[in-house]
């Protein structure tokens, strides 16, 4: 006899999402950096900025209010609406 | 009880529930010709129907008719009009029947009464399988079948739901007789679970619930805890992706602590006690299946500690000198409730030599003093739980809650330049600006003072804390709810 029992998970459906194409150059692209808020991130922001500009692309800069939290979802919002390209940063 | 929404029609007339296997059912046959004559009567038999002979029965076998029609006595006599009952009688009583009935003379050669029995539907081997069969649509959850040859306990290891123990199958019928611990239904939003901000349901908490293996009556208390972890104070999220061995540690007040067997004495932070360990094992199932956190994933300790399978305790109040932690807090005395915590494992503080309150006080605030690091300051909360034998000392001196917390906070006042980056040839530290301030170990309220332990043990141990304030966890004291 087979035996049921109920789902303790959350049920979400895995949605396969497939990933944008990646552009070949950021020459004119708008990339948004975002520091999620952990010390001396910036400075490592601060230099892929000053690399991206060398390449032609235009740099948005974010932050999150802190690293322990999800980005907020107007945060969200606003970076998938002003940039091609996203490049997150992780520090410590 | 309640007629439930889905509940069989009764027919008009007068209806019967009877069983073969019950002396009084069987002495009323006798009554029941006298009121089959006029009509019209439905008898409902829960067993062998071979006593009913000629009279107008009806298989109730499935116990259908009497789960829906809470019926927990044989023989139960009903009147039914328009399809509505309209009067009710259990056992037998001559008055009583006549009375439903009415019909007057029943049953002369009878005794004036006789009680009944119990009703099969209410039997207690039964009962929870019928829950399941009448009440299973509640439930919303996917349904997962395991084979039949499939070892349960292996099938719930493999899919990745257990926090490394064994866990109880949550069955439909163990999670039905599990939500009898709330009135809120199944489908009721408690809180949004991170770290995939899931809406969870009194159902999914209960779920886990079983498969931590709590009782019904701590239910309550799991969804408080649940509800309490998920707001933005306490911040579970933080908590679970840090890289600090913390976890939800919760403290537990009120006399519904003893009501439901918790134990805040001999090795109250130990093993051995189903409520204290299953509810915090509960609120951490519930994290990582409903939540989706998981060591490895979003939970990124570098070495994490016991405590984050279950950490849970309550506080011992009768033996206390002080008002509760929850009092403290601002919860009225009397009532339950959960403060919840972003701890570490416990380490004790030994001092079996201090019977004053300056060289006990002075001696743990030495002890507190390196928590974490003796060069960080302000960062961490603590919660101090003090034994009884330490409280002891204190008490003879008069010393209150807030006596003991000023004078510990007076001597962890540390100079900066003992903190700053660099002090005694160690970088870590405070930054050097801070080298003529007079720092604080802990915030003003960063001292969570407890009572609890077994009566023997000159020691009390301090359970350190995570990042505080809004970039980290407050904890959170919430009156118990979701009676």
């Amino acid at each position: 006899m087979s035996k049921t029992i109920l789902d303790p998970s959350n049920e979400r459906a895995v949605s396969h999402r497939i990933l944008l194409e990646r552009p070949q150059s950021l020459k004119g692209l708008t990339v948004g950096l975002l520091d999620i808020a952990k010390p001396r991130g910036d400075v490592f922001l601060d230099r892929i900025e000053q690399r991206l500009t060398e390449t032609g692309a235009r740099v948005l800069r974010f932050k999150k209010p802190t690293f322990t939290k999800p980005a907020p979802v107007d945060l969200r919002h606003e970076i998938a609406s002003q940039c091609q390209v996203v490049i997150e940063a992780l520090a410590d | 009880m309640a007629t439930a929404p889905n509940a069989p029609a009764l027919p008009d007339g007068l209806v019967v529930v009877v069983k073969h296997d019950c002396a009084t059912c069987r002495m009323v046959v006798p009554v029941l010709r006298q009121l089959a004559e006029p009509g019209p009567l439905t008898i409902f038999v829960q067993d062998d129907p071979a006593f009913l002979e000629g009279l107008p029965s009806r298989d109730d076998s499935d116990l259908a008719v009497s789960w829906h029609h809470g019926i927990e006595t044989v023989p139960t006599l009903i009147r039914v009009s328009a399809g509505a009952e309209q009067d009710r009688t259990e056992g037998w009583s001559r008055s009583e029947w006549e009375r439903v009935s009415g019909t007057a003379g029943l049953g002369p050669e009878l005794p004036v009464m006789r009680p009944g029995c119990g009703s099969l539907s209410v039997d207690p081997d039964r009962v929870d399988a019928l829950r399941a069969t009448f009440s299973g649509s509640r439930l919303r959850s996917r349904r997962v079948e395991f084979a039949a040859l499939e070892d349960e306990m292996e099938a719930l290891f493999d899919r990745g739901w257990t926090d490394g123990l064994p866990v109880v199958p949550p069955t439909e019928e163990r999670v039905l007789r599990m939500l009898e611990g709330t009135s809120h239904h199944p489908s009721e939003v408690v809180a949004v679970t991170p770290p995939d901000l899931i809406e969870v349901t009194v159902e999914k908490v209960a779920i886990n619930a079983v498969m931590a293996g709590c009782k019904p009556e701590y239910l309550p208390w799991v969804l408080s805890a649940v509800e309490a972890a998920c707001t933005d104070e306490f911040n579970i999220h933080g908590v679970l992706a840090t890289t600090m061995p913390v976890g939800p540690v919760i403290v537990c007040n009120g006399p519904g602590t003893q009501a439901i067997g918790m134990n805040s004495g001999v090795n109250v932070l130990g093993q051995g006690n189903r409520a204290n360990l299953t509810i915090g094992r509960a609120l951490q199932l519930v994290i990582r299946n409903v939540g989706g956190g998981r060591p490895g994933g979003v939970d990124r300790a570098t070495h994490g500690n016991p405590g984050k399978i279950s950490f849970c305790f309550p506080e011992d109040e009768a033996g206390s000198p002080w008002t509760s932690l929850a009092t403290a807090r601002g919860i009225q005395p009397g009532t339950d409730a959960i403060t919840i915590f972003a701890g570490e494992g416990p380490k004790i503080i030994v001092d079996q030599l201090s019977r004053t309150p300056d060289s006990l006080v002075s001696s743990l605030a030495s002890a507190m003093r390196a928590m974490h690091h003796p060069k960080l300051v302000l960062g961490f909360d603590v919660i101090l739980l003090i034994s009884p034998e330490h409280a002891r000392v204190f008490a003879e001196a008069g010393w209150s809650r807030e006596t003991v917390l000023s004078e510990l906070h007076a001597r962890l006042q540390v100079p900066g330049s003992e903190l700053v980056r660099g002090a005694a040839g160690i970088a870590e530290g405070v930054p050097a600006a801070l080298r003529d301030r007079t720092l604080s170990k802990f915030r003003p309220d960063g001292i969570l003072l407890v009572h609890a332990g077994g009566g023997a043990g000159l020691f009390s141990t301090m359970i350190g804390g995570w990042a505080n304030g809004a970039m980290g966890s407050t904890p959170v004291t919430r009156a118990v709810g979701w009676r």
